[in-house]
């Protein structure tokens, strides 16, 4: 890998991040509650297969994720991450939706490049608090690895 | 004034039925017109952003985190900070406060036991919590409820009665003491319950002496509280709590165990229990405590 640290946000994701910072306290909850609502359901490939899907350990609800890479008809290096998580969970649902919605559509390199603190730069830290923000980057973690697991083993990058 | 106490049968048993009420007796308040500054409704959740996916119509919200923990030190709020958190809700000192939740009344129980930090008199649990009063089919709204502020005394927060730091702990040793995480974290096999996040103990295992009761033991399956019979069996009993006079309960961060201390406090009439919320977050970080490892509660150390 090169250096990384020059790679400025992708326009998804600092589009979310944006929307979030020029609201007030309250109204953050309101977005993250309307990304819980938005989260979509599993592809009809991944349903019935939950279980196959990888835990996030780090999230206090049960919320399983799923990456792909170049399936569907896209490119061969784009990235779609999938995830499911209960009803009962909206701050889980809504971390889960706010990675799906900004990293579907990257390229690999460009979701590896996503620095691990971007969920503490959405302006949560005290609508939400600092431990449970740990649940999204805990997650944001495992998809990174989950792509580069999926990257390797193709040799799709470099 | 304060509403009325419910003359449930089941509550009859416990040595303080006006700490619970049942979502009937909750109903019938709320359609008889009850409201704030006599009764509010308080909802306190593990997930932040449950109440508002749909919450008790009128019902207010407060969160363990950002509500009633201190910012910066690790501590609860002051009398100040309490004073204008729940007067912003409409809750006065004389207010009836019902509270409930997620997860058995896991955090609507910590709050509960914040409330009695600050001495607030009536304050009562909502027997089956959140998922109970789904499951009636009782009303849920997304409306945002209009509150109208009232004016809260500013009270010192007394923590000697139910609190106890880790000093009081290793000065308790040899008395009951109960630990409520899981088996796998009394053992010494994590430190966090089993799919949570880690947060920090250097150390694993459990208090020396601490018996092992798992905190939803006291649960029924529909998240009620069990009878005061099971409740006996479970603590009086199969604890070796007896007649205790002091008992202390603790878990990770004294959540968990806010739900012990309510059944042994409320339900069984212990006169004098007190919630380590430094409990293991503390105790397995801190320098030279005694710590015992596996299934046996172990001795008192020598001193």
């Amino acid at each position: 890998m090169t250096d990384t640290t020059a790679v400025p946000l992708p326009g998804s994701l600092a589009e979310i991040r944006d929307d979030f910072l020029e609201l007030s306290q309250q109204d953050r909850l309101q977005l993250l509650l309307e990304f819980s609502d938005e989260l979509p359901a599993l592809p009809d490939a991944l349903r019935g297969h939950e279980d196959e899907l990888e835990r996030v350990e780090e999230c206090q609800s049960p919320v399983f994720i799923t990456v792909t890479v170049g399936q569907d008809g896209d490119a061969p290096d784009v990235v779609r991450m999938h995830a499911t998580a209960p009803r009962e969970a909206p701050t889980t649902r809504g971390f889960a939706s706010i990675l799906a919605q900004g990293l579907s559509g990257l390229t690999a390199t460009e979701v590896l490049a996503v620095p691990a603190d971007y969920p503490l730069t959405l302006g949560l830290n005290e609508a939400v608090s600092p431990l449970r923000i740990r649940g999204m980057v805990g997650m944001l973690g495992r998809v990174q690895r989950q792509v580069r697991a999926l990257v390797g083993a193709a040799g799709t990058l470099r | 004034m304060t509403a009325p106490v419910d003359p449930s049968d089941k509550f009859a048993a416990y040595a303080h039925p006006e700490r619970l009420v049942s979502t009937a007796w909750l109903q019938e308040q709320l359609d008889a017109g009850a409201g704030s500054p006599d009764l509010v409704v308080v909802e306190s959740d593990e997930d932040v952003l449950l109440y508002e996916t749909g919450h008790i119509p009128g019902s207010v919200k407060i969160d363990w985190h950002t509500d009633l923990n201190d910012p910066v030190q690790r501590d609860y709020i002051d009398g100040a900070a309490f004073a204008r958190l729940v007067g912003g809700k409409g809750i006065g000192r004389d207010t009836t406060v019902v509270i409930h939740g997620d997860k058995n009344n896991w955090w609507a129980a910590y709050a509960l036991w914040v409330f009695t930090l600050f001495g607030h008199e009536d304050v009562r649990l909502l027997d089956g919590g959140r998922a109970k009063w789904i499951a009636e089919d009782r009303a849920i709204t997304t409306d945002r409820t209009e509150v109208t502020p009232v004016e809260y005394p500013v009270v010192e927060r007394r923590d000697e009665a139910v609190r106890a730091f880790k000093e009081d702990v290793l000065a308790h040793l040899g008395k009951p003491l109960v630990d409520v995480r899981s088996a796998p974290e009394y053992s010494g096999e994590r430190t966090t319950a089993p799919d949570y996040p880690e947060e920090g103990a250097l150390r694993a295992g459990h208090v020396p002496t601490a018996v092992n009761i798992p905190w939803a033991t006291a649960a029924a399956p529909d998240g009620t509280f069990k009878t005061r019979e099971e409740l006996d069996a479970v603590y009086r009993d199969g604890a070796g709590i007896g007649d205790a006079d002091e008992v202390i309960a603790y878990c990770r961060i004294g959540e968990r165990s806010s739900h012990t201390w309510f059944v042994l406090q409320h339900l069984l009439g212990y006169e004098n229990v007190r919630n380590y919320d430094g409990s293991w977050t503390e105790w397995g970080s801190a320098v030279r405590v005694p710590i015992a490892v596996g299934t046996e509660p172990g001795e008192v150390p020598a001193r």
